[in-house]
């Protein structure tokens, strides 16, 4: 089909349009469906934006850093501290590396044995907060040097908490990218089968019109335009209630996690325009699909 | 236009395992005038479907306007179907539109602008005596009033040929007169006229005013009709 068999076949035809009635079940099937469909492609298009946004942050914030933590008796903590910042800041790829104070281990733990928990009593390991520069940390190599020289030291480069999770954000952002294409898929069906039924509740008319010398393409095109621009104008109100109900959702924030963080951010806010075009072209392709391969049956 | 505008050879037409019409030979000449006529269920309809591409010979060769009918595809045989006024018994109109866009269906379905065709159109309503009745809609209209605008509908192409199924069969005997009158002055004009009846009487009436000639289907055969009509 070229661009502007494309055109005439979406060129708004009022009296073209008039031959098929302009009431019936389908009419409202197609809007309603549009509608729904959009509304639930808005918020799996704003899950998938707001996942990959997530994915994108977790593994910039916990790649940038890594954590030595000193296992050593008592006598040997602090020598053992000592060597293993001068290993590091003789390390490519660390732009700095600190002990943390007892007051900053104390506000890690808090959260799960309470403030007043007596840290110079118990034996917790001294952590190091590494802070990754350029060309970027060899952990492999690191490691081997601190088992050669400071025994008692183990690197945590985040990688395995940093793997789940940024996992768990790219599937979750594939699963809204998925249900997007479901819910084109069942957009398509669900048109389909109206137009299918529309086709044949007017099979009628469409031996009069056949009779009185039209072709096929003028038959489909009634229909085909009928059914696109009604998914059309279904979609927009879709989406518009879809990103309503977005824009209503609370903002992100640290203490509501994830759930708070789904929405669109920026240009983000532009993507939902697409969706009632999309919807159209779905409908589209749908209805003249149905309408040549039934045109050519009642043949 | 050539000799015939519609010829069939040896055609036979086959629906579910029965045979409707059998080694059927008829040849339509330009501006000639035709009566099918036979029983109820005799195969009248199915002829004139054949004569149109409504329906497709099971064997034998049917050809309008010098093209085997069977060798056209979809697109051709539109172009072919604009060339013939085609008059339903039931009319077959599009309820929901008024008299005048049904009638004008035509044009619309060939692309030609309604608006350039006015003139055109209210003429014709007026020649079938529909002229102010041209916002009706098709389920206000009386039967010979729906008779009119079928046939108005079937001529606003200029079509070379007129088939009529049955155009008499709903109307009294004032308005199957009026209609028979439209029909011998449109093949006056030059148009190639086959009418399916039943209606003998109608048939009777039309020869003493036009030279027809009648053609019976019986026994699912076609046959030149004797002097007894």
């Amino acid at each position: 089909m070229s661009s502007g068999d494309l055109r005439n076949l979406l060129r708004r035809d009022a009296r073209a349009d008039r031959v098929v009635p302009p009431t019936g079940y389908t009419a409202h099937l197609t809007f309603f469906v549009s509608g729904a469909m959009a509304f639930l492609a808005v918020f799996a298009l704003a899950l998938s934006l707001a996942s990959g946004r997530i994915a994108d942050r977790w593994a910039s914030e916990l790649a940038g850093a890594a954590t030595l933590r000193i296992n050593a008796p008592v006598e040997q903590f602090a020598a053992q501290t000592e060597a293993a910042l001068t290993v590091l800041s003789q390390t490519p790829g660390v732009a700095s590396a600190r002990a943390l104070t007892a007051e900053e281990q104390a506000a890690l733990l808090s959260p799960w044995f309470g403030p007043d928990l007596p840290l110079d009593t118990l034996p917790i390991p001294q952590l190091i907060e590494i802070v990754e520069g350029d060309p970027g940390l060899d952990a492999a190599g690191l490691r081997l040097r601190l088992g050669a020289e400071v025994p008692g030291a183990v690197l945590d480069d985040h990688t395995r908490w940093r793997e789940p999770l940024v996992d768990a954000a790219m599937s979750l952002r594939r699963l809204g990218w998925v249900s997007i294409l479901l819910i084109g898929g069942a957009t398509a069906a669900m048109i389909t089968l109206a137009a299918n039924a529309s086709l044949a509740a007017n099979a009628q008319i469409i031996e009069v019109l056949r009779q009185v010398g039209a072709r096929d393409r003028f038959i489909a095109g009634a229909f085909v335009r009928r059914f696109t621009y009604r998914a059309f104008f279904g979609s927009a109100v879709g989406t518009l209630l879809g990103m309503t109900g977005v824009l209503l959702l609370p903002e992100a924030s640290n203490t509501g996690g994830f759930l708070t963080g789904v929405g669109f951010q920026g240009g983000g806010w532009a993507l939902p325009i697409l969706i009632p075009v999309l919807g159209a072209t779905v409908a589209f392709f749908a209805t003249w699909t149905a309408a040549r391969r039934k045109l050519k049956e009642l043949s | 236009m050539g000799a015939r505008v519609i010829e069939l050879e040896n055609v036979s037409y086959t629906y579910g395992g029965g045979e409707l019409l059998s080694d059927v030979s008829v040849q339509l000449q330009p501006g000639s005038f035709h009566f099918l006529t036979g029983p109820s269920g005799a195969g009248k309809t199915t002829l004139l479907k054949l004569c149109y591409g409504a329906l497709l010979p099971t064997s034998g060769r049917l050809s309008a306007f010098d093209q085997d009918i069977s060798l056209l595809d979809r697109d051709q045989m539109a172009l072919l179907r604009r060339r013939i006024g085609v008059v339903h018994q039931d009319c077959q109109f599009l309820d929901h539109m008024t008299l005048g866009e049904n009638v004008a269906l035509p044009l619309m379905v060939s692309g030609r602008a309604e608006s350039a065709e006015q003139d055109n159109l209210t003429e014709l309503l007026s020649w079938v005596g529909l002229g102010p009745r041209l916002e009706a809609r098709p389920p206000e209209l009386s039967g010979g009033e729906r008779q009119r605008a079928a046939l108005a509908r079937a001529l606003i192409l200029s079509p070379d040929v007129v088939l009529a199924d049955e155009p008499t069969g709903n109307v009294d005997w004032e308005m199957s007169q009026r209609l028979l009158r439209l029909l011998i002055e449109l093949n006056r004009m030059g148009k190639t006229v086959l009418i399916a009846t039943h209606d003998l009487s109608l048939i009777r009436a039309a020869k003493s005013q036009v030279q027809a000639r009648v053609l019976r289907i019986s026994q699912r055969r076609l046959q030149l009709a004797g002097a007894d009509l």
